[in-house]
């Protein structure tokens, strides 16, 4: 048989060189004489060993990694077309700890399958939820999503299935779906990683959306940040277009669905919903008020459906595989499967898609092997730049949104950071305001006022001005920015604050006069 | 009349941006798309664009105005040959991103949001660039670079002088 050798074209991959090793396994092909089909995949996120290299031998599929283009040479010298050993070689990725820990349900086949490849697709399980809903009735597809348990998993953790049934239940003559694809949380990349690795899973949930709440248009609003996830999105939709997977007849059925990009302009708050749709409107991403909610009102003022892009394409294998095996996976009422963004200093940082319920601790030592400095960790942050930063000590919270809550932390996107034990706990306080004061929208004084104010008092307290009257007021400042703020930017802000002062309160001290650096 | 740092005429720029405006005129909502395509056709929006897009979509001068201020990524000015963002998020901090942009703009000569004198770099930061699990990560135009280190500040570095 032909080898086939599979190189990831996700931008992890390519930010670490898989260009450059894809070029340099053809240079070394014709060189060698030898012939292999080359297949450009997405992620399987493992990324410190991206670039990593599957090849498909009568054994399966085996992995080497990270390559770098000065290995390429050796690996065929050691026979790799063949699955032979190797410095690099990892054997069968699905046998990798990372990989054979997790139990993948939305991205089972992100990194192995051709991303634009709609017969990989189906030969890997894809289109069967589409045509199981096309089957049933809408109320019955929004059952279905209600009784798996599904929560929004851009952040706020709503239930999925109850804002279909809202949209469902509006009478209007044009509705949309809105995929809320602006991932600009810090530390979080699964969005990207689906929209460049199984584009179609997001499709066909988002085609299911179509289906269940009478919607008939679609729009995916990715960051400009994503310009690869963007290129692949308009592919794949080009692709399912031909294929009647969108169009005018669903697979053949009554059903139409038309889905468009839409390249956002480097907002962070036009991840917020109702800021998103001023966005998507051509107006400035100010946040509305609620209500009206978006489901009732939203886009031009229609009902409009506004999922995160890990809700829609997850829908897909709930159809498909029912909600039954879904909801049993998961704890409490955090059901399914979570897909974690390990990163930051992280030994082993990547995507790990894993049923709710691990504990912080497992996750960063168990999974993540710690910090990538082999220095002790100190803190990690979870939820993105709106999420608390945890200390070790509370590492046994269970993954999960309630566990989190209680903890005064959030789980957002899921995305965590690791910091080791040089981090400044004050500064990170600071950069949470200063982050806060850039993206505000302006429209609430706590937030756009109140966050410069907690810039130059964190800057005050570093400076030993007055420190106790000064960690004072931003305590109240975080309160009135808490309660005050018309959305989570402002109002969550103090999440990150407070944690840090809580927590860590040694790094808020009096600091002796500058010891020498390190 | 000349535009600033620009040799583009007022009644080129009407032109041009009539043209971006007519191929985007049956999308809804296509005030953004169109400003996307205005800065891919000029390198920035030019002022002189303003009046001929609100018009077309029948909205203020202001609106237009208030649109393009409130987004980050839409330049009023020319940018350098190169735009160098560099991740300044929480993930890439962890790994010493601020390190990072201090070899970067001592090498450089330059601070955030500005233009090298040569007109070689713009120097920009950006906050997460989905490359967290490869951090520090910076965009060098459209190629994405993970793991930023001194080699690979030098590396740019040569690269946007080149
Ligand atoms: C400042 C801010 C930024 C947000 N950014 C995102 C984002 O990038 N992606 C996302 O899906 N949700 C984001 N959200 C949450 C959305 O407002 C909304 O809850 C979500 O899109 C709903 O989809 P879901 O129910 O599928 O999670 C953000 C919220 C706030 C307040
Ligand atoms: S809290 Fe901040 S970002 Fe949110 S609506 Fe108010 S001003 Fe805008
Ligand atoms: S936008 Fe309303 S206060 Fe500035
Ligand atoms: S935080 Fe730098 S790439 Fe995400």
């Amino acid at each position: 048989m032909t080898p086939v050798i599979y190189i990831p074209k996700d931008s992890g991959a390519l930010a670490m060189g898989a260009e450059k090793v894809a070029k340099a396994i053809e240079t070394e092909l014709k060189a060698r004489g030898e012939t292999a089909r080359i297949v450009r995949t997405g992620s399987r996120g493992l990324y410190w060993l991206e670039p990593m290299v599957e090849v498909l031998t009568e054994k399966g599929r085996v992995a080497y990694g990270p390559v770098k283009t000065k290995d390429v040479r050796s690996l065929f010298d050691a026979g790799f077309l063949s699955g032979d050993q190797h410095h690099l070689w990892l054997g069968k990725p699905e046998t990798i700890p990372f990989l054979a820990k997790q139990t993948r349900l939305t991205f089972a086949r992100c990194g192995i399958t051709d991303p634009l490849s709609l017969a990989d697709y189906e030969a890997h399980g894809g289109l069967a939820g589409l045509r199981k809903a096309l089957a049933i009735t809408p109320a019955d597809i929004v059952r279905t999503v209600t009784e798996s348990g599904l929560r929004g998993r851009g952040g706020a953790g709503f239930p999925t299935g109850i804002k279909w049934k809202t949209v469902l239940d509006q009478v209007a003559e044009r509705k949309y779906i809105v995929c809320n694809a602006d991932e600009g949380d810090s530390a979080t990349f699964a969005d990207r990683m689906i929209m460049e690795g199984d584009p179609f899973v997001l499709i066909e949930g988002m085609a299911i959306a179509g289906i269940a709440t009478g919607a008939t248009k679609g729009y995916v609003y990715i960051r400009s940040e994503y310009p690869h996830a963007v290129v692949a999105m308009q592919a794949a939709i080009d692709v399912a277009r031909k294929a009647n997977v969108l169009g005018t007849a669903i697979l053949g059925s009554p059903n139409a669905f038309e889905m468009e990009v839409r390249v956002g302009a480097g907002a962070y708050v036009c991840g917020e919903e109702t800021s998103l749709l001023n966005s998507l409107e051509g107006k400035r991403g100010i946040v509305r008020a609620k209500p009206p909610l978006p489901a009732i009102q939203g886009l031009f003022g229609k009902p409009t459906m506004i999922n995160n892009v890990i809700s829609l394409a997850s829908v897909p294998v709930i159809l498909d595989k029912g909600a039954t095996h879904y909801k049993d996976f998961g704890m409490g009422r955090s059901r399914g499967t979570i897909p974690i963004q390990i990163a930051g200093n992280v030994r082993h940082g990547g995507l790990f898609e894993a049923a709710f319920g691990m504990t912080l601790g497992e996750i960063v030592n168990d999974i993540g092997g710690g910090t990538a400095t082999g220095r002790p960790v100190k803190a990690v942050q979870v939820g993105g730049p709106l999420g608390a930063y945890f200390p070790p000590s509370l590492f046994d919270t269970p993954f999960d949104y309630e566990a989190f809550a209680a903890k005064d932390g959030l789980i957002g996107h899921a995305g965590i950071t690791v910091f080791d034990d040089t981090a400044d706990m004050l500064k990170q306080a600071r950069f949470a305001m200063e982050f806060c004061a850039i993206e505000s929208c302006g429209k609430c004084t706590p937030c756009r006022i109140g966050s410069t104010r907690g810039v130059e008092t964190i800057d005050k307290i570093s400076a030993g001005i007055e420190p106790a009257k000064n960690l004072a007021l931003v305590t109240d400042l975080c309160n009135t920015m808490k309660f005050g703020s018309l959305c989570a930017l402002g109002g969550f802000t103090p999440y990150p604050v407070m944690s840090a002062i809580n927590h860590f309160p040694q790094d808020f001290a009096p600091r002796p006069v500058q010891e020498a650096a390190e | 009349m000349q535009l600033s740092g620009n040799q583009i005429e007022v009644a080129d720029v009407a032109a041009r941006t009539a043209a971006v405006i007519a191929s985007h005129a049956h999308l809804e909502g296509p005030l953004l798309p169109i400003l996307h395509a205005v800065q891919e056709e000029f390198g920035f929006v030019p002022t002189e664009s303003l009046p001929v897009i609100a018009e077309a979509l029948n909205i203020s001068n202001a609106e237009a105005h208030g649109v393009v201020t409130f987004y980050h990524d839409y330049r009023r000015a020319p940018a350098g040959r190169h735009v160098l963002k560099l991740c300044q998020a929480e993930a890439c901090q962890s790994m010493g991103s601020d390190k990072v942009a201090e070899m970067v703009k001592s090498a450089l000569g330059i601070g955030f949001h500005e233009t090298a004198p040569d007109g070689s770099v713009t120097l920009e930061p950006v906050y997460c660039l989905g490359l967290c699990a490869c951090a520090p990560a910076a965009m060098l135009d459209a190629e994405v670079i993970g793991r930023l280190d001194a080699e690979a500040v030098d590396e740019i570095v040569a690269e946007v002088r080149r």
